[in-house]
């Protein structure tokens, strides 16, 4: 059976395990689970995702949530290009501190800051105070000049010449600004403005080109 | 040049590494910083690590943070025994799915709960409202019976018969609320889970390694750095 993967496109993780997927050519049946409509709540989607999250993954029997682990099992089994990856151990180690550290640093922040700038005031018609979203748009700078200075410095890519998984995983995460809600544009100006070159250079880097 | 381990063991992701290096006979110099002296915001040691967080890896010229791509590159540097992080596909990717879920799900919450209990009351005096207290377990307990649930289930251990990088990260973490007198293993199967995991490591090592943790309601808060203080009163207002 196909390997099955339930997504929303609208969630960063999701678009790094799609866009991966995509590239390797490995095959898999989209199962879209509509954020917005709640169906990640529901109970036919508790039974391949106790946790209630997306993405979450379906093989055979063999179900998996954590969009990490969805990389590197589609790394292992695939046998996809090494850079993806690199089986060189100071290389892979990069990729593993990145993926780590991005957990509670660069996807807090831009959660946090898309909740707090568009997601609540738009769909749930409530402000947040304003020292909130200053904290958390200032924290959000923090982590981008760290992502900046001490995982890009002058590399081509997060770990060096070619992209990796760090790269797919944090360019997703920094595109989510531009590509979510196109009619909500005062999010997106302001919140570029200040990283525009690391975005820029993220976004310029980004895995639809050919290497 | 023999590795160097920059860790204070005060802090459960440095316990892990400390443990696993020391099982699996990985020689390494100890490089204390000590978090409660604010040894981290030292110039040294902003040299190894920008972030000022434990612990750091140094082999070489070669310096890591973050213990989980540590105990990854120990393991794969010093070809530890498989069961630690087994080649099976689908251990692995549990193992994995455990190690990306925990960052959020388990260590924030049981950090938390040591600072809420025991280090904000104990400098700055303030006891944290109830309310929040509250909160924090409620999302603590959640998150472990989460753990029993999906990670641990009927198994003895996350990947099944054998000890691996994921209980060791999830114990030293739960272990955390244990420096305020708290202990979160109250059902038997999470207490039982405990047990096993100790003895796989060896009782002798985990106690060596949780020493420092234990004695923490016995430190006298009155020497800490009043610069250090003030630091960590931006950090606190988080918690409050």
């Amino acid at each position: 059976m196909v390997l099955e993967l339930y997504l929303d496109l609208l969630s960063q993780p999701c678009r790094a395990i799609y866009i991966f997927a995509k590239k390797n050519g490995i095959p898999f049946q989209m199962h879209t689970v509509e954020l917005r409509e709640g169906e990640h709540l529901s109970d036919a989607f508790a039974q391949v995702n106790p946790m209630k999250k997306v993405p979450a993954m379906k093989d055979d029997d063999f179900t998996l949530s954590e969009s990490v682990a969805i990389l590197l099992y589609l790394t292992h089994k695939y046998k996809v290009p090494d850079h993806w990856y690199p089986r060189e151990l100071q290389a892979r180690a990069r990729v593993d501190e990145y993926l780590a550290w991005q957990h509670t640093a660069l996807r807090r922040s831009c959660l946090r800051a898309l909740w707090q700038k568009m997601m609540i005031p738009v769909f749930l018609g409530e402000q947040v105070p304003s020292e909130t979203l200053t904290a958390t748009l200032a924290e959000l700078d923090v982590n981008l000049q760290v992502l900046e200075d001490k995982f890009l410095q002058d590399k081509a890519f997060l770990i060096g010449p070619r992209i990796s998984l760090a790269d797919l995983v944090a360019v997703t995460e920094v595109m989510h600004h531009k590509s979510t809600f196109p009619e909500v544009t005062p999010f997106t100006v302001d919140y570029t403005l200040s990283h525009q070159s690391t975005i820029k250079k993220m976004t310029h880097r980004h895995p639809y080109k050919p290497f | 040049m023999v590795l160097e381990l920059y860790m204070d063991l005060l802090s459960a992701p440095c316990r892990a590494v400390y443990i696993f290096a020391k099982k699996n006979g990985i020689p390494f110099d100890f490089q204390f910083v000590d978090l409660l002296k604010g040894h981290h915001h030292s110039k040294e040691y902003i040299e190894i690590n920008p972030l000022r967080k434990l612990p750091s890896l140094r082999d070489g010229k070669f310096i890591l943070s973050e213990s989980v791509a540590i105990l990854f590159y120990l393991c794969r540097k010093y070809s530890a025994p498989s069961h630690w992080y087994p080649p099976d596909l689908h251990m692995r990717a549990r193992v994995d799915e455990f190690m990306a879920w925990q960052h959020t799900a388990i260590q924030q919450p049981m950090s938390k709960i040591l600072w809420i209990k025991l280090l904000i009351p104990m400098i700055t005096g303030e006891q944290v409202p109830d309310e929040k207290i509250e909160r924090t377990m409620e999302e603590a307990n959640k998150n472990l019976q989460q753990f029993e649930e999906k990670f641990l289930q009927d198994k003895m251990f996350i990947t099944g018969d054998n000890i691996s990088l994921a209980d060791l990260v999830a114990l030293v973490e739960m272990m955390q609320p244990m420096g305020s007198n708290h202990n979160v293993f109250i059902s038997s199967k999470l207490a039982e889970w405990r047990m096993r995991v100790e003895l796989a490591i060896g009782s002798s090592l985990f106690w060596e390694a949780h020493d420092r943790l234990a004695k923490l309601p016995d430190w006298d808060s009155s020497t800490l750095d009043p610069s250090i203080k003030l630091r960590m009163s931006e950090f606190l207002e988080k918690y409050k």
